[in-house]
């Protein structure tokens, strides 16, 4: 079956830069900004920019948490969180308090403003760290485009699919079955996120079971 | 310590449409329509670009958003847009066609408090300060040596340059960007001097711009004056340089230098429908 995907969107959100990179890979989609608009999908991005607790709220006020849980976490399609949207997969975060989707055991914590200058923002190397198929697309030596302030410690270190060193390693990918992650900004990491975001739209819930 | 790279960030100026290039903000040449230049530096795997609309404050508008719209859709690397952006809603609408991040100078000066507000609404990560500082004798009101301007270089504020960055970053701007008036369009090198004092005294990412001539003068910006990334134009398209270097030789040429920059990556084939416009991959 061919991919079509669900880009949700939100006011801080860049659904937009998704949208254009699904585009120009020649991946159908739509983007929604309330679940009611939301036909047949096949696979689930939830794009980020901005703080966890108010994406938490967006995504509790909108009915995405309800809509997440049925399709992403009993049906099994393929997701994929960028930014915050891999943030706000663990059980919560030091921004702003907030509880968060608790898909993935961990919590989500801030860089130390002491050691770094924060936001880590630019271009970072991403070390693959497992076999789940997302992260085969991750070739050694490739850099993506990160812009973050927090980072998640996930507790299950199998969950993490890809690392990046700043003031010590964090998880740039986290990989469980059908739900992904990248920390930095896919759709705006040249070659090498625009191969990663193909590699996505190409995984069946079967792959990933 | 870290691996994060320093950033290559190609500026243009645009007006109707077209880049432009001046020399000490005056005597402006169009060179070409920007999403052709943009294309261009992003085949070149450029690590970030930033497009001014020079028009939109004289004419009290926002920035042309058709333009950010031609440029975002086919631009996979971040991009900041500047120009005419003087409220919330001006950020958001930039925002909403494919921008990252929004470069606020002028409008900041006269209201400081667009910086909090915009990094309130959209994270601070999306708030870009850009000054224009010029060299001046050092007061007891500008200790630093460097005055803040205003609408093209053209009004002096009085105010001092690390002074003014200092309380940008308190109000939230992610980045600061330090434009040399006295340096811009001469190809002779950034100023290192106030770039350096900025970079020690805030601790957010540092933007190096105006003078850039050759790898070197970048290479100096992130080894000696702590910028975490260097804004580049003239080297890669005046037509006022006797040569220009794309982007993928001036990164090779920084590596010469010792600075390690993200490396070269084949680009990836084709996309996978023929519908879609693609990109074609020169060098």
């Amino acid at each position: 079956m061919k991919p079509n995907m669900l880009v949700i969107d939100y006011r801080t959100g860049n659904s937009q830069s998704v949208s254009y990179a699904l585009t120009h890979l020649g991946v159908a989609h739509q983007v929604a900004l309330h679940p009611d608009l939301v036909g047949d999908v096949t696979h689930i991005i939830l794009p980020g920019v901005g703080a966890a607790g108010t994406t938490m709220d967006y995504l509790d006020a909108a009915g995405w948490i309800e809509f997440l849980n049925e399709r992403v976490r009993l049906q099994g399609l393929p997701f994929l969180g960028v930014c915050v949207g891999l943030q706000v997969l663990f059980d919560r975060s030091d921004e702003q308090d907030a509880t968060c989707l608790g898909w993935l055991p961990g919590h989500v914590i801030a860089f130390d403003r002491e050691a770094v200058r924060v936001p880590h923002m630019g271009w970072n190397f991403v070390t693959r760290t497992s076999d789940h198929p997302f992260a085969a697309a991750i070739t050694p030596g490739s850099c993506f485009y990160f812009v973050n302030s927090y980072f998640a410690a996930p507790d299950d270190v199998s969950n993490v699919a890809g690392t990046t060193d700043y003031d010590g390693e964090f998880a740039a990918v986290v990989a469980r079955g059908n739900i992904m992650a990248t920390q930095f900004h896919i759709e705006k990491s040249g070659p090498s996120g625009l191969a990663l975001l193909d590699r996505f739209a190409t995984l069946t819930p079967k792959e990933l079971e | 310590m870290t691996s994060l790279l320093p950033r290559l960030i190609a500026c243009f100026d645009v007006r109707d449409g077209l880049v432009t290039k001046g020399l000490a903000f005056q005597d402006n040449i169009d060179i070409a329509p920007v999403e052709e230049l943009t294309r261009f530096v992003y085949n070149g795997q450029i690590d970030e670009v930033i497009v001014f609309d020079i028009l939109a404050s004289a004419e009290r508008r926002g920035p042309d958003l058709d333009m950010v719209r031609k440029v975002s859709r086919q631009l996979f690397v971040p991009l900041c847009v500047g120009g005419g952006i003087r409220t919330v809603d001006d950020m958001h609408a930039v925002l909403a066609v494919g921008a990252e991040k929004i470069s606020i100078d002028s409008a900041a000066v006269r209201n400081p408090d667009l910086i909090a507000q915009g990094a309130r609404e959209f994270g601070s990560q999306a708030i870009v300060l850009s000054m224009q500082v010029k060299r001046v004798t050092p007061t007891e009101s500008i200790p630093s040596g460097y005055e803040i301007a205003i609408d093209g270089a053209r009004t002096f504020t009085g105010m001092d340059a690390v002074a003014w960055a200092i309380r940008g970053a308190e109000l939230g701007a992610g980045e600061i960007c330090i434009n040399s008036i006295d340096q811009d369009g001469t190809h002779a090198g950034f100023d290192l001097e106030i770039t350096r004092m900025v970079a020690h005294q805030v601790s957010v990412p540092i933007i190096a711009s105006g003078g850039a001539g050759n790898a070197a003068h970048i290479a100096a910006a992130f080894r000696d004056a702590g910028a975490s990334a260097a804004i580049v134009s003239s080297i890669l398209y005046s037509p006022r340089m006797a040569q220009n270097t794309g982007v993928r030789a001036l990164k090779e040429q920084m590596a010469d230098l010792g600075i390690a920059m993200r490396p070269w990556i084949e680009a990836p084939k084709r996309p996978r429908t023929d519908t879609v416009q693609g990109i074609p991959h020169t060098r």
